[in-house]
């Protein structure tokens, strides 16, 4: 032993990161030294300045070309093109989520006042609030960027749950039917807690195989050693455990319906596109750069998961009742599409590039038109809170147009009919998968088609529920006593034009986005 | 020679699992949990003594620290929770089905 060494952190490129993480920890401080009258207006600009900034950062390093080959702070954070691509598509839709957690009535006014008591209404009637919950977002925000760029194995297990716990708190704040959110909030604890020790253990047992926790040390001790050894086969099943939780594919799914359904909109709209998005880049980062000399044994794995989560979701979604369980559903099919794009690797490094590049589009469209939709939804109220009933929406087209013809084109995107950008985010991952079924060499050829097929299956059914609600809103008449549809405040409406504008832009112009898309994927992961 | 410790710490991840999937009451589940993790760190230390390298037994001081704040959130929901229904059973908590 020769003492310590002063680690070398490069501040630049883990700038966007620190600023949100710096302004999450000024936010308590917030909290604990500010008056009560003033907290909120502190906290509101404070948040989305953050975020505008972190995205703005992200920008500059782009444009100065600095894009590092080598991983960052001694190899535990990569700041490499995919990550950048994912930072920015996360900072902009979780910019979009604050814009909404900033509108009254979504958030309880004590959470520590038992529902229907005499404490809950003093809160609600002194006007209390919680604004803790802009650095518990923005905690989450910085655990979702650093859980994308993790470049070791203990980073990825922090920033997991740097994540993760804030967001099992968020989901338990709903200002109306508390009792459904804290629900969600006790089974998404109890859920992720258990998730994470699987991905724990599977992370110590490839610590025991390998020597090491970071992903291309793995990948080394991979082409010296045996593939074989039960460590290594135990460990990458736990860790793969753990993973799929956060993404919600199949036999891992249950949380997300309850979860999404119970949460307060806002904070759905996070999870729904923030944390996937997050989740899928650790998931590529830890099969492509870390299991990538294992694709034989993991991908017959992932085909099943893959296959299961699309027709889990598709199928489950027709039987929902209620508006936000459906998008729950919907987002578990979409995960699936997305895994077919994670099994699509090849072995030219160029061809990686291109499925890489279709996830990275597919996660952005889906992003927007995500937060697109749970916006709509906060607009259609009852006087108990959202109107989540499904047969509550029936004739929304004919009181509100306009809005149920947003919603409607969010459905449709969603659904990936042609002229919406879903329909070329499916498109690039399904060609991805069915061009890597093709290569010379790779035995898994029909099975790759096999799962385009069973995907363009998966998507007609999903289509039915999609255009059911669309038939529901549009073709039947609306109840006497239907819900209100309020007007939308400054900052929901512009989430609901932002996302609009994209998904619209986007499925007629895919072209520009695409090509930022190519360009991030063209370096692929650093290793 | 750490085979013995390997297998210890297999079997206390076992008893949690299992105690998180059979047992009703929340916090006992959460205690579960814990349980787990700490077989996580009996396996890292006992790894980091095999392999001969520090990292397994930083890691280990990681995942006390990720525990700790995950009890502070933990206890947080479930006092809650308990609060509301007067109950902390898992099977309680059922509205939110189908």
């Amino acid at each position: 032993m020769n003492g310590f060494e002063a680690p070398t952190i490069e501040y630049g490129q883990l700038a966007p990161l620190l600023l949100v993480f710096g302004a999450a920890c000024i936010g308590v401080l917030v909290e604990a030294f500010a008056p009560r009258y003033l907290r909120k207006s502190i906290q509101v600009p404070l948040s989305l300045l953050s975020l505008i900034g972190a995205f703005a950062l992200v920008i500059v390093q782009v444009a100065r070309g600095g894009v590092p080959t080598t991983a960052s702070a001694m190899g535990a954070v990569a700041v490499d093109g995919p990550s950048l691509f994912i930072w920015g598509v996360i900072l902009v839709l979780s910019l979009g989520a604050v814009l909404m957690v900033n509108d009254d009535g979504h958030f309880v006014a004590s959470a520590a006042a038992v529902p229907g008591s005499a404490d809950e209404e003093e809160a609600e009637t002194s006007g209390g609030a919680h604004t803790e919950v802009y650095p518990l977002v923005l905690f989450a925000v910085g655990g979702m960027l650093l859980f994308a760029a993790s470049h070791d194995l203990l980073v990825m297990f922090v920033a997991l749950e740097v994540m993760s716990l804030p967001l099992y708190l968020l989901c338990g704040l709903a200002r109306r039917r508390r009792l459904l959110s804290q629900e969600a909030s006790l089974k998404y604890f109890l859920l992720g807690a258990f998730s994470s020790a699987f991905f724990l253990y599977g992370m110590a047992m490839i610590y025991g195989y390998a020597g090491t926790v970071s992903l291309p040390g793995i990948s080394q001790a991979m082409s010296t050693g045996s593939l074989m050894d039960p460590l290594l086969l135990l460990g990458f099943s736990l860790l793969g455990v753990g993973l799929l939780f956060k993404i919600g594919a199949a036999p891992f799914h249950a949380w997300k319906p309850d979860v999404y359904q119970g949460a307060p909109t806002p904070i759905t709209a996070l999870m729904a596109s923030g944390t996937l998005v997050a989740a899928m880049g650790a998931v590529l980062r830890v099969f492509w750069v870390a299991l990538g000399n294992l694709d034989w044994d993991w991908r017959p794995v992932m085909w099943v998961v893959a296959a299961l989560t699309m027709i889990v979701g598709a199928i489950l979604a027709i039987t929902q009742t209620d508006i936000k369980r459906m998008l729950a559903y919907s987002s578990i099919a979409h995960a699936g599409f997305l895994l077919i794009g994670v099994m699509a690797t090849f072995e030219a490094a160029e061809k990686n590039a291109a499925s890489l590049s279709a996830i990275l589009f597919y996660l952005l469209v889906y992003g927007f038109t995500t937060v697109g939709a749970f916006a709509v939804v906060t607009m259609v109220r009852d006087p108990g809170g959202e109107a989540g009933h499904l047969s509550r929406w029936a004739g929304l087209g004919k009181r509100s147009p306009l809005l149920a013809g947003v919603f409607a084109f969010f459905l449709l995107a969603f659904a990936g009919i042609p002229l919406t950008s879903g329909f070329f985010g499916k498109y690039a991952v399904f060609a991805a998968a069915v061009s890597s079924g093709t290569q010379t060499g790779d035995s898994m050829g029909a099975w790759m088609t096999g799962l385009v097929v069973v995907g363009v299956i998966a998507s007609a059914i999903a289509a039915f529920f999609y255009v059911r609600v669309i038939v529901l809103m549009f073709f039947s008449e609306p109840a006497a006593d239907g819900p209100t549809v309020v007007a939308p405040s400054m900052g929901t409406a512009v989430v609901i034009g932002v996302a609009l504008l994209v998904t619209v832009g986007v499925g007629l112009f895919p072209q520009p986005a695409l090509d930022i898309a190519n360009q991030a994927a063209s370096g692929l992961f650093i290793r | 020679m750490t085979t013995q410790y390997l297998i210890l710490s297999g079997l206390i991840f076992a008893i949690g699992a299992l105690g998180v999937l059979i047992r009703r009451n929340a916090i006992v589940v959460f205690m579960c949990v814990e349980l787990m993790l700490n077989a996580c760190n009996l396996a890292f230390v006992t790894f980091a003594r095999q392999n001969g390298n520090l990292e397994g037994q930083i890691i280990a001081f990681f995942v006390m620290v990720v525990a700790a704040a995950e009890v502070v959130v933990g206890l947080a929901i479930i006092v809650t929770i308990f609060r509301t229904r007067r109950s902390a059973s898992v099977d309680d908590a059922n509205l939110l089905k189908y």
